[in-house]
């Protein structure tokens, strides 16, 4: 009886894992599939006389940009701050805490402006993404498009991924900004450095490498955030239920593979 | 129907086979629906309308047989000819399925945007004309949250028929609304036929609506269609599934004492 059972136990996973990884290859070829597609509109919707629209992809950029500059400008600024705290009392053992600058430049523009505007970004905006297209094919309006003769990956996929491209890498530098600004303020009052002073060093030790670093990896981020909440959205099941479970998800598959991303890109960025 | 030689079909269904996942869903359904008549699709939950009207509407892909629409089969023809086809089609959803980002005004104006190029003037003028139509002028710049039920299937109405579809599609007109509103939607359905000669095809469970407006009913039942013939004919019919759907009888009365045991126990 229990190797019996061991057996049906072990077939079970096997199975499972199985039905893991068919689910996973058909949902990345979903993903892919909408990229082109949506690329498809982009570059060929003119010729078609079916344009992605300029209002709709401002639109979208409204929501998923200019509305979340004041939270993205506080969470940096705290950042900058955060790491010139760090930054100094760790370097005070060494009586090197005039380093400090040099720290808060480098790992604010390589790592931690990407890594914080997108987490925020997926958080706000993916979720949103996935919940708004999944509440739209719950009341058929997905379906409605489709029979006015709207393509919807024209209508929605390709203005929220355009606009995601164009945002996330102007946020990014808006954080680097924010956080070298947070760091230079701390930096005034715990080691009353002048700002001139601070800022000076800052671009001295900056390279255009560091926020080209930084810019390459936020347009990684906004492909992950825009098709992520999109292919969630495409995939709601069951009512209202399935609109939360899909934003849910959205949100913590698109952070998941964000970090892991970010962890990629910077072994290959620093070779 | 003689006569039908001479009408011009507009709709031409043959031996339609679907499936929904494994299971199968329409076993081989063929309809002709011709110009200018109203045709009612009925059936209970299940039976396969619903599903039927999707594959007219060419939101899924049959697994075989073919749809005609206006002349052009669609479960074979490129993209950019079904987007030119569905110029000339028109679709009310059950939900009304207005988009919740635009007011009712957007929202009837939206395939006038989108297939037309017209100035925004004329589709103002387009649109309070269909709003007037259905009855909701001065209407226009509510959300469709802010409407009742009976309102947004108005809308959807007006929606569908605002580029002057010469097919019409309708699913569950009278679901969901109170007697009144309901009778007022069959009467708006009515009007617009003999006003703009449409074809259109409704798809319902609910008979008095059904046998007011039809000019022939389409009988569905797990998914093959038992009749398609004119009201009166489908009243007398003999058939015994018509008349349990017709006098609203449940479907299977005789119960299996065994049958019922298994299936309540769950043993097999």
């Amino acid at each position: 009886m229990d190797e019996r059972s061991n057996v049906s136990f072990f077939r079970q996973s096997i199975e499972r894992l199985g039905f893991v990884v068919v689910r996973s290859v058909e949902e990345t070829g979903y993903i892919f599939r909408l990229l082109y597609e949506a690329l498809e509109w982009l570059a060929l919707g003119k010729q078609r006389k079916q344009p992605v629209r300029l209002s709709s992809i401002f639109n979208e950029a409204m929501q998923i940009g200019i509305q979340a500059i004041p939270i993205i400008g506080i969470l940096c600024f705290s950042v900058g701050i955060m790491l010139a705290i760090q930054g100094i009392e760790t370097l005070k053992t060494f009586g090197a805490e005039g380093q400090v600058v040099l720290g808060i430049a480098l790992s604010v523009t390589r790592e931690f402006s990407p890594l914080i505007v997108s987490i925020l970004v997926a958080g706000r905006s993916g979720s949103a993404i996935a919940a708004r297209v999944g509440t739209m094919l719950e009341a058929q309006e997905i379906d409605a498009l489709r029979v006015i003769g709207i393509n919807p990956v024209r209508y929605l996929v390709a203005p929220i991924l355009l606009a995601m491209l164009v945002c996330l890498p102007c946020l990014v530098i808006l954080g680097d900004a924010a956080g070298l600004f947070g760091g230079a303020i701390y930096t005034k009052i715990a080691l009353n450095l002048p700002l001139n002073v601070y800022f000076d060093r800052t671009f001295d030790v900056l390279s255009i490498d560091d926020v080209m670093q930084g810019l390459i990896k936020s347009f990684v981020f906004a492909l992950i955030i825009a098709l992520v909440g999109l292919a969630n959205g495409f995939q709601v099941q069951g009512g209202a239920e399935g609109v939360g479970r899909a934003t849910t998800r959205a949100v913590v598959m698109s952070i998941s593979l964000i970090v892991i991303a970010d962890m990629v890109f910077t072994y290959f960025l620093n070779r | 129907m003689s006569d039908s030689a001479e009408k011009i079909p507009v709709v031409e269904v043959e031996s339609l086979v679907t499936h929904y996942g494994a299971r199968q869903i329409l076993n081989g359904v063929s309809l002709k629906i011709y110009q200018g008549e109203i045709i009612v699709i009925m059936g209970g939950s299940g039976s396969g309308k619903s599903t039927l009207l999707r594959h007219l509407l060419g939101l899924h892909k049959p697994t075989s047989g073919s749809i005609r629409l206006l002349g052009k089969d669609i479960t074979k023809i490129s993209d950019q000819e079904l987007f030119e086809l569905r110029k000339h089609m028109g679709v009310a959803f059950q939900g009304g399925a207005l988009f919740g980002s635009m007011t009712v005004g957007e929202n009837v104006m939206l395939p006038l945007k989108e297939h037309t190029e017209l100035d925004e003037q004329t589709m103002q003028i387009m649109t309070r004309l269909k709003l007037e139509v259905v009855n909701l002028a001065g209407f226009e710049d509510l959300m469709p949250s802010e409407l009742s039920g009976g309102m947004i299937k108005r809308a959807a109405l007006a929606r569908a028929v605002v580029m002057d579809p010469k097919l019409l599609f309708f699913d569950e007109p009278s679901a969901g609304l109170d007697p009144v509103a309901a009778v007022e939607l069959d009467e708006l359905i009515l009007k617009l036929r003999s006003a703009l000669n449409m074809t259109i095809v409704v798809v319902t469970h609910e008979l008095d609506s059904a046998f007011k407006i039809a000019d022939r009913i389409t009988v569905l039942d797990h998914g093959d269609i038992l009749m398609t013939d004119t009201v009166d004919n489908v009243r007398h019919s003999d058939n015994q599934r018509i008349q349990s759907l017709l006098n609203r009888m449940p479907r299977d009365s005789a119960v299996d004492a065994d049958e019922y045991l298994r299936r309540l126990t769950g043993f097999n």
